[in-house]
């Protein structure tokens, strides 16, 4: 877990980099060049089980951002007061707090959302980019600026979430958002995009698309991992 | 969910439910460790080892504490401490009594706290409403189906170092095209029996 949240700290220089503590910076590498999903390939597990709706996508996004600005929160405040042996603990449980909070709330208002998403949300709590940032980032900056980090992350794995959950509700059921949008005079929606296999395939491609995107190097790199 | 018998679970949850597969638990370290069967399989051991001791142990500690006490929302955070702590105490043990044993299955010991399929394998027990016996076969299958997948998984990607992939799909984006193939193929399994 640790040793899989620092690579993305390691190759920023000091003081100019994600890490520097820049607010905009921080966001922005959230959000696209390290992605946590696209490019350091974390939480895939929810990434791909949820999304076989554009709804569930983009409800498991918001849970995602309000953990990850939650704990980062409240890791970077206590830091200074934190042994270090015990850290991991400290972290699981502001974790596990933040989710049973949110799952509360999905309980409690949306009663239909909370069925479908079933033990994903619970999962939250072992998920390595909630855990990683936490340790690679909050454990070592101020509060605000890990919240913003927090925020970046939450948003860049929303964001992975809403486009594979577009697209294989686009192609599973030929609708979004539950809203028909592809008429079935012409169009035959293929059932495989909501089941497991298309999950897998929709996120390799997706993985390979942000390779293309971003730099070709970072293909050996992850080849590595 | 009472009249499924444990065996029907048992298969389903190696063949037509695979926890990696079709519930899609336990990514993490399945990307982290499919390169190398040998690697595979010593976690998987240890996956089995743990899913089936802790599905047992969160069975007893949420109906016979959480329930009866009215703390049924703090499961979450009770599972994972039951794990992490389970993880903990077999790691001296095994540490304490076979120093070989260690060797070959003490270094996944701490990946696998943070697994998902763990945790998630408890979750399902709750939401599915499983009896005592229907989880304990639950959390075994689903470990030797995690276990069948990471190995059968990491057995192609040995052949496929020397496959010339497209640049940007090598690494995770290949590994996650080939898994998708696998899904597909346990689809077959699809009849054969039915949980959910």
């Amino acid at each position: 877990m640790a040793d899989r949240g620092s690579p993305a700290c390691v190759g920023c220089a000091p003081g100019t980099g994600p890490c520097g503590g820049k607010g905009m910076e921080t966001l922005r590498s959230g959000v696209w060049i390290t992605n946590p999903v696209a490019v350091q390939v974390l939480g895939i597990c929810s990434a791909l089980a949820v999304t076989n709706r554009l709804e569930n996508s983009l409800v498991m996004g918001v849970a995602l951002v309000f953990v990850g600005v939650g704990t980062n929160l409240f890791v970077s405040l206590l830091r200074n007061v934190t042994p270090r042996r015990i850290r991991m603990i400290a972290e699981v449980a502001i974790i596990a707090t933040f989710v049973i909070v949110f799952d509360q709330i999905l309980k409690a208002y949306y009663w239909e959302m909370s069925k479908q998403l079933g033990p994903y949300v619970g999962l939250i709590i072992t998920n390595c980019i909630i855990m990683g940032r936490a340790e690679a980032f909050a454990l070592s900056n101020r509060p605000l600026v890990s919240m913003v980090d927090g925020l970046g992350n939450g948003l860049g794995y929303a964001v992975v979430l809403a486009i594979i959950g577009f697209f294989r509700e686009l192609v599973g059921t030929g609708s979004i958002l539950g809203h028909q949008v592809l008429l079935s005079e012409w169009y035959t929606p293929n059932q495989l995009a909501v089941l497991a296999p298309g999950a897998f395939v929709a996120l390799g491609f997706l993985i390979a698309i942000f390779n293309a995107l971003t730099r070709a190097n970072q293909t050996d790199e992850m080849g590595s991992q | 969910m009472g009249e499924i018998s444990p065996f029907v679970i048992l298969i389903a949850a190696i063949f037509t439910n695979n926890i990696l597969l079709a519930n899609f638990l336990g990514m993490c370290s399945f990307l982290a460790v499919s390169k190398e069967i040998p690697t595979a399989a010593g976690l998987g051991a240890a996956v089995i080892f743990v899913m089936t001791a802790t599905t047992a142990i969160n069975f007893g500690v949420y109906h016979h504490v959480l329930v009866p006490l009215g703390l049924v929302y703090l499961q979450f955070i009770v599972f994972i401490a039951v794990i992490a702590a389970f993880v903990q105490f077999v790691e001296m043990f095994v540490e304490r009594f076979s120093l070989h044993l260690y060797h070959s299955l003490g270094i996944f010991l701490p990946l696998i706290t943070v697994n998902c399929a763990i945790l998630g394998v408890s979750l399902f027990m709750i939401i599915r409403k499983y009896t005592f016996a229907q989880s304990v076969a639950f959390g075994f299958g689903g470990g030797v189906g995690w276990t069948l997948a990471i190995i059968l998984i990491a057995g192609l990607r040995q052949k496929m170092r020397y496959s010339d992939v497209p640049r940007p799909f090598r690494g995770v984006a290949i590994a996650m095209i080939i898994t998708g193939v696998m899904a597909m193929a346990f689809m077959g399994f699809a009849g054969m029996v039915r949980i959910q």
